[in-house]
């Protein structure tokens, strides 16, 4: 605007015709440049999923596929390999079932309280502190799990290894538990206050009013609650490294040391191994394992939401 | 029907009454509950470590010896670390929302971004560190170094500052715009002049939520080649790296008591840094949320 001050347009036309260039040019290429940084998102996506199909393709050329997922011995680290995943996955699916059964109740729970008991203040307060737990890094729960949680568990039980997989589940549980109490307590909150009053007024008392109205309404927002937290957990990585041990087992026992798919990626990371061997490609087949899981069940939270959303005017 | 009688009703009442009153009572015991954890955790944390936390451990090398152990390099690493996946995410995350708000519109290309995003929100962060394996580290042979690093981090926290950006200048009003635009205005310098200055509070508040993510992340750095024993200062973004919860991860893993002790100062050390990072975060977000005039 400044420099057109004291120079006189020569036509009106040729005017328009340099200024739009001038001013066009400049938002073009930051327009460009914007999009750039916008696809860095897709480009991220493209190349985590091509890295992993590139690499894992390398090992399913040796490895048969049928091998794989039927197969419950995991040795590939060991002069006779073996390659049945199910041994990973095992550890992650005992890991991961332990943690919910810890998160649910607790987490549901506490968003009752929260949404339905609390006073306005309390929840302002509590909300904010249970939050902190998903803020601590998972290194820290790792910690507390391997030196605090496995001691008090062998001190009931003496036959409970000092790796294991029940006191990665409670830590992990801890961990998880926020992100059931945050989220189904915002579904609960959604619910409209005519739903609960008109509850009220047919003469419920505060528990069927939470259990029979106000459950069922959120009952989406809960249901995608369970599946990201699922979904957290199995993706979940140090506390199972240090807690649980790096022993693939076929089991659902949660007092002998197991291992999940994560703690073998760092296992394997941890060591020197060359890159293009088959032992370096193993963690990538189980990286695409890992991803295809939490890929589904978040796509399926996501459908949850929006497939069974109660809409309220 | 059958009719019932008042003794009925008052028995029933009561007994609804006190089932009422249970159901209070365990939901109030879960939240108890979840804060006692909390707690103990702490408390535990503090019992553990405290006694080493003092200005030797913040200065000192990793050393064979427990009690000589420190985190000087750790912590220099993770401060390294922090800068360069906060300066990545910062730029692409800004300059994503700064699209996918003022410029995509309801363009196709901003419905696939925002599932993505949604998407790689979910994405267990080990998974990010292969991608900097292969990528960084390998492909565009930056070795296992504090840039790879970085740059690995910066992707990890992306979607979180793209969200929080997003949400900023979707508050500005868009009466701001239409002013300016009236005035001749084009869109950058609208966006530049009066758009990002308002949202810039929001835009620091998700920064340094990403930045404290950031900083607590393990696995990725594993996998991308993080050291446990580094003792030397980094000195280029070429170097090799520790990073804090590395370091916390390594003395945990050892059967030494004096390790684990350091272990728990190291992490008193990242709590009080990620509760500083978080009250920034607090008090920035009351001081500007006074709604802007516009």
């Amino acid at each position: 605007m400044v420099e057109l001050a004291g120079r006189p347009p020569a036509s009106s036309e040729g005017y328009r015709r340099s200024h739009d260039w001038r001013r066009r040019l400049p938002e073009r290429i930051i327009g460009f440049s914007l999009l750039l940084c916008a696809s860095a998102s897709i480009l991220t996506t493209v190349g985590i999923v091509s890295v992993l199909i590139f690499e894992a393709a390398h090992f399913f050329g040796q490895v048969s596929i049928f091998e794989y997922l039927g197969g419950t011995r995991w040795t590939p680290l060991f002069a006779s390999k073996q390659f049945g995943v199910l041994a990973l996955l095992a550890g992650t699916i005992l890991t991961a079932g332990g943690s919910m059964v810890v998160a649910l109740p607790l987490g549901v729970l506490s968003a009752i309280y929260l949404s339905e008991y609390a006073h306005d203040g309390v929840r302002r307060v509590c909300k904010p502190i249970l939050e902190v737990l998903a803020g601590i890094p998972t290194v820290v729960y790792g910690y507390f799990a391997l030196l605090f949680v496995t001691p008090l568990i062998r001190g009931i039980s003496e036959n409970v290894a000092v790796f294991n997989g029940i006191s990665a589940s409670i830590v992990m549980g801890i961990m998880i538990l926020p992100m059931v109490s945050s989220l189904s307590e915002d579904a609960m909150r959604a619910v409209p206050r005519s739903l609960r009053e008109g509850a009220y007024a047919l003469g419920s008392t505060k528990l069927e009013v939470s259990t029979r109205v106000v459950i069922p309404a959120a009952l989406s927002g809960i249901v995608a609650s369970f599946i990201l937290a699922a979904s957290r957990a199995i993706g979940e990585t140090m506390i199972v490294t240090i807690a649980a041990g790096q022993n693939p087992t076929f089991t659902l026992n949660p007092f002998i040391p197991i291992e999940t798919m994560t703690a073998y990626i760092v296992q394997v990371s941890q060591g020197d191994t060359p890159t293009g061997t088959l032992e370096y490609q193993t963690i990538f087949a189980v990286a695409l394992s890992l991803f295809v899981i939490t890929l589904g069940m978040n796509s399926l939270s996501q459908f949850f939401v929006r497939r069974f959303r109660e809409v309220y005017q | 029907m059958a009719a019932i009688g008042p003794t009925e009703f008052t028995q029933g009442m009561a007994r609804r009454k006190w089932r009422g009153r249970a159901f209070h009572g365990l939901c109030l015991l879960a939240v108890v509950m979840a804060l006692g954890m909390l707690a103990v955790l702490l408390i535990y944390l503090v019992l553990q470590g405290w006694a080493r936390v003092n200005w030797e451990f913040l200065t000192s090398f990793p050393s064979r010896h427990p009690e000589q152990a420190g985190i000087h390099s750790a912590l220099l690493g993770s401060i390294y670390l922090v800068i360069i996946a906060g300066f990545v995410a910062f730029v692409l995350g800004v300059g994503a929302a700064i699209y996918l708000e003022e410029y995509a519109g309801r363009h196709w290309i901003n419905r696939v971004i925002q599932v993505n995003i949604s998407n790689l929100a979910g994405v267990p962060s080990i998974v990010y560190g292969l991608l900097g394996l292969e990528i960084f580290v390998r492909s565009l042979g930056l070795g296992k170094s504090l840039l790879a690093g970085g740059f690995t981090l910066g992707l990890l926290v992306l979607p979180i500052i793209i969200i929080a950006a997003e949400e900023a200048i979707k508050a500005v009003p868009s009466s701001v715009r239409e002013g300016a635009y009236g005035l001749g205005a084009t869109r950058w310098q609208t966006i530049w002049h009066l758009v990002l200055p308002q949202a810039f509070p929001g835009i620091l508040t998700g920064m340094i939520l990403a930045s404290s993510r950031a900083i607590g992340e393990t696995a990725p750095l594993i996998v991308v080649g993080a050291l446990a024993f580094v003792p030397f200062t980094p000195d280029s973004p070429f170097s090799r790296f520790s990073a804090l919860p590395i370091q916390i991860f390594n003395w945990t893993a050892r059967p030494q008591a004096g390790f684990h002790e350091a272990a728990a100062a190291g992490i008193i050390v990242l709590l009080v840094v990620l509760l500083a990072m978080n009250a920034a975060a607090v008090i920035l977000r009351n001081k500007f949320q006074s709604p802007p005039e516009g």
